[in-house]
C-alpha cells in the first residue's frame, strides 16, 4: 500500500480527498500544518506528498524549500494542491521543485484522484 | 503628510497606476492640470489688471483673491475624484479578496458532492436528481466567482497575459471541441469559414476565452420555437465562425440566427452585470460579466470587439487582434 502525506489545514478538503484516496487503497498520513508536515515527511518516508500552500506556522513554499533541501526528503515527489493561481505562485512552486501544480477549484474530485494515481504509478 | 510623501505624490504616472483609472480621471493628473490653469489665470488677471486698474495694490488683492478661490475649487474637485478613485480601488480589492475566500468553501462543496455521487454510492432517482441540481448550482457559483476574480484582475491590471506566436486555426479547433457536446445538445450546426491561416502574437488563452464566450452566448441564445409551431416551420439554428486577415489585424466573427438583442439594450451590452431584457425573459442563465471581461481583455492586448444584431433574427459578434509581427511582414512582402 502506497503512503501519501497530505499537508492541508482545511478539514473538509482533508476529509473528502483522504476518503476518496483511501477508497483507492492508499494509506493517508495527515498533517494540518507545515511544521507537522515537515516532521512527518522525515519520519514516515511517504511515496508522495500533497501540499497546500496557505498553511499555518510554516507556509507551503517554505515546506517545499525545506523538503528539497533535506537529503531524506528531496526525492519524494510533491504535488501542490492549492487555490492560489497567480502565475508567480505557480512559477515559484515549480522552481522550488514541485512536480505538479493543481488549482483545487479547477478540478473535480475524480480528476484530482486520477492525477494522484498517475503520479504514484510513476514513482 | 510629510515632505517626502508630498514629493512622492508628484510622480503622476506611479500614482495614477494605483487607481487603474484613465489619466483624465486620475486625481494627481487633475491636480497638476488645475495648477497649470491657476497659473495661467493669475498671469492673465495680472495682465488685465495692469491695463484697467490704476492702483497696483487693488490689482494684487484681486489676483490673490482669485488665486484663493481657484485653488479651493481645484482642491475640492480633485479631492472628490481622489475619494471616488480610492473607493473604486477598494471595491475591486474587496471583490478579489471575497472571491478568493469563496473558492475554498466552494471546492469543499464540489468535492464533497463528487464523493457522494461517486461510483458505488447507493441512491434512488429522486436523490440523484437533487445531487445533479446541487452540482449544477455549485458550478454556477464557481463560474461567477471566477468571473468576479477575472474582472478584479483586469481592473487592477494584474491579469496574467502570456504572449506567444500561435496559429489561430489551432485555437479555433480546440474551442470547437470544447463546445461540441453543447452544440449537439441544442441541435446547432457550427460551420467554419476562413481566409488564410493567420498567425497571432498574443495570449492564446485570451483568444480561447473570447471565442468561447461568443460561442457560448450564440448557443445559449439560440432560437427556440414554441410547441405550437409546426415541425416544418421551425427554425434550424446555425452558427458560423468566420476569420480572415483585415489590414494589420485578424478579424474573427461569430454569426448566429438566434434571439438577437433588442435595439434598446444594444448600447449597454458590454457593461458590467448587464443582461439583455430578452435573456432575462427567457430565463437564460448568466452573470452579465462575460462580454465585459472579453472586451476588457481584448482592449488590453490591442484588440477590439463589436457586433450587429436584430431582435428575433440573430447577431454577429466580432473581435480583432493584431497579427504577429512576422505575419505582418510577410503580408506586406506578399
Amino acid at each position: 500500500m502506497k503512503k501519501i502525506l497530505f499537508i492541508e489545514d482545511e478539514a473538509a478538503i482533508h476529509k473528502t480527498l483522504s476518503d476518496a484516496l483511501e477508497k483507492e487503497e492508499y494509506e493517508i498520513i495527515s498533517a494540518l500544518d507545515g511544521e507537522i508536515g515537515l516532521r512527518l515527511a522525515k519520519e514516515k518516508a511517504p511515496d508522495l506528498i500533497l501540499l497546500d500552500l496557505v498553511l499555518p506556522k510554516i507556509d507551503g513554499f517554505e515546506v517545499l524549500k525545506s523538503l528539497k533541501a533535506n537529503t531524506e526528503t528531496e526525492r519524494i515527489p510533491v504535488i501542490v494542491l492549492t487555490n492560489l493561481e497567480q502565475m508567480e505562485d505557480i512559477q515559484k512552486a515549480i522552481d522550488l521543485g514541485a512536480r505538479t501544480y493543481l488549482v483545487k477549484s479547477n478540478y473535480d474530485l475524480k480528476e484530482v484522484v486520477d492525477k494522484i494515481k498517475k503520479a504514484t504509478e510513476e514513482v | 503628510m510629510t515632505f517626502r510623501d508630498f514629493f512622492l505624490r508628484l510622480n503622476v504616472t506611479e500614482e495614477c497606476k494605483k487607481y487603474s483609472t484613465p489619466l483624465w480621471q486620475c486625481p494627481q493628473f487633475l491636480f497638476l492640470m488645475m495648477g497649470g490653469l491657476i497659473i495661467v489665470s493669475v498671469v492673465a488677471s495680472f495682465a488685465i489688471g495692469r491695463q484697467y486698474i490704476a492702483d497696483p495694490q487693488i490689482t494684487l488683492l484681486l489676483i490673490l483673491a482669485l488665486s484663493g478661490v481657484l485653488l479651493s475649487i481645484a482642491f475640492i474637485i480633485t479631492r472628490s475624484f481622489e475619494q471616488l478613485a480610492e473607493a473604486n480601488r477598494l471595491k475591486t480589492e474587496f471583490i478579489s479578496i471575497v472571491s478568493h475566500q469563496l473558492r475554498s468553501p466552494l471546492t469543499n462543496l464540489k468535492w464533497g458532492l463528487d464523493f457522494l455521487m461517486g461510483e458505488g454510492a447507493a441512491r434512488n432517482q429522486q436523490e440523484t436528481s437533487y445531487f445533479h441540481i446541487l452540482k449544477e448550482n455549485i458550478g454556477r457559483m464557481h463560474e461567477l466567482v471566477n468571473d468576479l476574480l477575472t474582472v478584479s484582475r483586469v481592473e487592477q491590471g494584474t491579469f496574467p497575459f502570456q504572449e506567444k506566436e500561435f496559429e489561430l486555426e489551432e485555437v479555433i479547433k480546440q474551442v470547437l471541441v470544447e463546445f461540441q457536446s453543447a452544440s449537439h445538445a441544442s441541435n446547432i450546426e457550427i460551420k467554419v469559414e476562413r481566409k488564410g491561416s493567420p498567425k497571432l502574437y498574443n495570449d492564446p488563452s485570451l483568444v480561447r476565452h473570447a471565442l468561447g464566450n461568443l460561442l457560448d452566448n450564440a448557443i445559449r441564445y439560440a432560437w427556440k420555437d414554441g410547441e405550437a409551431v409546426p415541425k416544418e416551420d421551425r427554425r434550424e439554428n446555425r452558427i458560423v465562425i468566420r476569420y480572415f486577415p483585415e489590414g494589420q489585424n485578424v478579424r474573427v466573427e461569430v454569426e448566429d440566427n438566434g434571439v438577437g438583442i433588442p435595439a434598446h439594450d444594444q448600447k449597454y451590452i458590454f457593461q458590467k452585470f448587464f443582461r439583455s431584457s430578452n435573456a432575462v425573459r427567457r430565463q437564460t442563465e448568466g452573470s452579465g460579466l462575460g462580454l465585459f471581461i472579453v472586451k476588457s481583455l481584448l482592449e488590453k492586448t490591442g484588440g477590439g470587439i463589436g457586433f450587429h444584431s436584430t431582435e428575433d433574427k440573430g447577431s454577429t459578434f466580432w473581435f480583432t487582434l493584431p497579427l504577429s509581427s512576422k505575419a505582418r511582414l510577410s503580408a506586406k512582402a506578399g
